[in-house]
């Protein structure tokens, strides 16, 4: 903080005038997309509407949720790619790779200029109400940054990939013009420089996220999956919305750079409150536990879609919330202890659905829940850097894992496509064997998979150890070590939380070897006819993999561990000190955490030693030979059962959340409530009380003269009798 | 001057009228009663200006001018529903019932 007043009061900021002021331009490019793909896709709307005779083939070149029993058609000729789509093939992509651009080119700005503040670019004030004054301003620093660039750079591969993928859907325009405009919300949610930025990124993102997840909406299982994925994240938003009121009431400013300035003013219970609260918000963008659910099911998107937002960025946006407000989580210990213990319950609970489901995109899905824990784990104990560097590491080989899947999907599909077969492309029981037919996917899937188990010299092993390596660190001496969650040590709960970690390293090693045997070895089970029909995947998406494959070997040398021998150790960790390292220090009782050499060993012994153990586990004990093609396998028996059916948490939540709602909206909201009181008695009875009371008046109206006369002789003798007997 | 007995005479021909106007069915029954209660006015005004003045005196000409101008109006009326529905009983005469 100290060096951040210095800066302010030393005057310009070492980057005004530099190219930083135009990071604005960073998300206008991907918005510019937006615009000319929407137009496109508007513009030739009646072409491809309902009526065309074509549009019903607008799932039929990819895979579906539920696709086996989709087809209910038996023509198998290719339906036509959209009119625009080579106009929209280069304006998709070319929007991120000039963000991209860009953004490397204000990266070595910054780098060069050494800023120890961040520099904040304000465009116009955006909400000047009262004492509330919030601006349209971009904030570049170290952190966002490393967002920035893991956003466009891998954005830019998936969108490249994207065009192999989708080409020859109808609806390709509308693709791109959603992905171009989840980037641009991505990039103001990490760029933003106070929290209603990043909040309106927060909910465009979510918005872009249910368009992608129900794409193909003709079928209601996607678009079912998409509302379950909006309403899912409602209730983590309402938690972030309450958390940013507590912040404006206790601290009467939204700026990033002012609510850390502030936030030791703030009482620990407030502090926990406002925490615990953001946490909320990011449980529900992240898939935590309880609110992971809407993850799997988000798979019901075009399959690059599940690369970039449901694995590579928007699903780490918890992440980013939590290591941009490190300041707030470090005053608070049993926030932070929560964050932690959530995301080890996450890492192990998804890491265990994960071994015993079919769905190839299924499996990387809980992946993906089961490694965003790892993240938490790591923000939630302090190591934000850690918890970034996986983010960083994990959008290489999650997405590469993606893409690769998709390609194996794409290629299955194809095949059967050719032949009429109805099965499901997405099945691992329909698949095996599939190495000799396209040997590039198979090879950089294994890196990615040995990347994710943990095994040096890959991203992940470099990534995960130091996770890890934190928790232990921090179970011997921290402030969250003194504090304590439910009445439970916070020593104590650190050391499970490694020891849980561990254990889902393991899952996590089985359960990705598990995926490479089924898919890639054995022998082949898509059928004969099909068989001729497998190939890899055009260059076009095969390019991006390999990309994708560098970074995930290359990837852990962001920042090596302090015992590596050479490069450039703690790159990262570093590179982020100005906007991580005050949290850090103040969780550390302002040391750095380091751990004896020896210690640091034998972790990493312990850590390469299970992530082999997981892989030869699986090696070992997982028989190919034995797997029979989906429509002929038997229903699994016991554990096995709880596992393929997600614990049936689904069926949980239906019937403790959803039955009771919709029970109580039917009987109390809509037949009492509703009918009963509003129109019954409310709309209804003002109608018959009107009725009743004209009833009474048409009563007196006996036209009977003598009726009226005797009214009137009355009322006079009561005028009278009033006034005489006052 | 007998003021008393004049307006004892009046409320006792007021009140006659009232009840005629009650109780009768025909309408030019009840037509006189009304032209009675006047009177009884009439004869209370009459009375009272032994007491304050002329001016009740002036009001009973005017009053005198009025009834002769409504008993014309109500005549015709009555003459007219009459032509229309060959009575004049009220008990029949009830389209305005609510």
């Amino acid at each position: 903080m100290l060096l951040l007043q210095e800066a302010a009061a030393a005057g310009a900021h070492p980057l005004s005038g530099s190219v930083a002021e135009w990071i604005w331009l960073v998300p206008v490019f991907p918005l510019i997309g937006f615009l000319v793909n929407g137009w496109l896709s508007l513009s030739s709307v009646a072409k491809i509407g309902p009526k065309d005779p074509t549009a019903h083939h607008a799932h039929h070149g990819h895979e579906t949720q539920g696709h086996g029993d989709a087809h209910g058609h038996d023509d198998h000729h290719h339906p036509a790619a959209h009119k625009h789509a080579k106009l929209v093939s280069i304006i998709g992509p070319a929007v991120l790779w000039a963000s991209f651009g860009l953004s490397v080119s204000i990266f070595f700005a910054l780098s060069g200029a050494h800023a120890e503040a961040p520099f904040v670019k304000t465009l116009f004030s955006w909400m000047p109400a009262g004492t509330l004054s919030v601006d349209a301003a971009f904030q570049v620093d170290q952190l966002s940054m490393v967002m920035t660039l893991v956003i466009t750079g891998v954005g830019s591969l998936i969108h490249v990939f994207s065009v192999g993928y989708m080409r020859e859907d109808p609806g390709y325009p509308r693709y791109f013009a959603y992905l171009n405009l989840f980037v641009f919300f991505m990039l103001l949610l990490v760029l933003g420089a106070n929290y209603p930025i990043l909040f309106v990124g927060w909910e465009g993102v979510g918005l872009c996220s249910y368009l992608l997840i129900g794409f193909w909406f003709s079928e209601k299982a996607n678009a079912d999956a998409g509302k379950k994925a909006f309403i899912v994240n409602r209730i983590g938003d309402f938690g972030f919305l309450v958390a940013l009121f507590l912040l404006y009431a206790n601290l009467g400013s939204l700026d990033f750079s002012g609510v850390n300035a502030g936030a030791t003013q703030l009482s620990p219970v407030v502090v926990t409150a406002i925490c615990l609260f953001m946490f909320l918000g990011c449980a529900g963008k992240s898939a935590q536990l309880p609110l992971y659910v809407w993850l799997p099911d988000a798979m019901a998107g075009p399959t690059p879609v599940s690369a970039l937002i449901h694995a590579a960025t928007m699903v780490t946006a918890g992440v980013y919330l939590i290591a941009r407000s490190s300041i707030l989580f470090s005053l608070s210990p049993v926030a932070s202890l929560t964050v932690a213990l959530v995301g080890a319950l996450t890492a192990i609970f998804a890491a265990t659905i994960g071994l015993k489901q079919w769905d190839i995109k299924k499996v990387l899905a809980y992946s993906t829940v089961s490694q965003l824990g790892y993240m938490f784990v790591a923000v939630g104990v302090g190591a934000y850097a850690a918890g970034v560097f996986h983010l960083v590491t994990h959008a290489f080989f999650k997405a590469l894992l993606f893409l690769g899947s998709g390609a194996v999907i794409y290629a299955m599909h194809q095949a059967y496509h050719h032949t009429g077969n109805h099965d499901d492309a997405q099945d691992m029981r329909n698949m095996g064997g599939l190495r000799k037919f396209m040997p590039i996917t198979f090879g950089l899937m294994w890196i990615a998979t040995l990347a994710i188990a943990g095994i040096p010299p890959f991203a992940g092993f470099f990534s995960k150890d130091e996770i890890l390596g934190s928790v232990y660190a921090r179970a011997h001496g921290s402030t969250l070590a003194d504090a304590s969650l439910l009445g439970i040590p916070g020593s104590v709960l650190l050391y499970a939380i490694w020891a849980i970690g561990l254990v889902s390293a393991l899952l996590t090693a089985i359960y990705m070897t598990r995926m490479m045997l089924y898919t890639f070895h054995g022998g082949n089970r898509s059928g004969e006819k099909e068989r001729t029909h497998l190939h890899e995947a055009p260059w076009i998406m095969t390019g991006p993999l390999v990309v994708l494959g560098a970074l995930s070997v290359a990837g852990g040398w962001l920042n090596l561990p302090n015992f590596f021998p050479a490069g450039p150790v703690q790159a990262l960790h570093h590179w982020l000190e100005p906007v991580t390292g005050e949290a850090a220090l103040r969780i550390t009782h302002g040391a750095e955490a380091h751990l004896e050499l020896a210690t640091e060993y034998m972790l990493v012994g312990i850590a390469i030693a299970i992530a082999v153990v997981g892989i030869a586990f699986a090696v070992t004990r997982l028989r190919t030979e034995t797997l029979v093609p989906k429509a002929q396998s038997p229903e699994s028996e016991g554990f096995e059962r709880v596992l393929e059916h997600k614990y049936y948490v689904d069926e949980a939540y239906d019937k403790v959340v959803v039955q009771p709602l919709v029970g109580v909206s039917r009987s109390v909201l809509w037949k009492g409530m509703d009918a009963g009181i509003i129109d019954g008695l409310v709309v209804n009875g003002s109608a018959y009380l009107a009725r009743g009371i004209g009833w009474l008046g048409a009563r007196l109206q006996s036209g009977q003269v003598s009726t009226y006369a005797w009214v009137l002789v009355i009322g006079v003798l009561g005028v009278l009798g009033a006034f005489t007997l006052r | 001057m007998m003021v008393p007995e004049a307006l004892a005479l009046s409320a006792v021909l007021f009140t006659i009228g009232v009840i005629g106007v009650l109780t009768r069915r025909n309408a030019i029954v009840i037509f006189m009663c009304v032209e009675l209660m006047l009177n009884a006015v009439n004869l209370s005004f009459v009375a009272f200006s032994r007491l304050y003045g002329a001016t009740g005196q002036v009001f009973v000409v005017f009053v005198m001018t009025v009834a002769a101008a409504e008993a014309a109006v109500g005549l015709a009326i009555i003459i007219s529903i009459f032509r229309h529905r060959q009575t004049v009983d009220l008990k029949n005469i009830n389209i305005l019932k609510g």
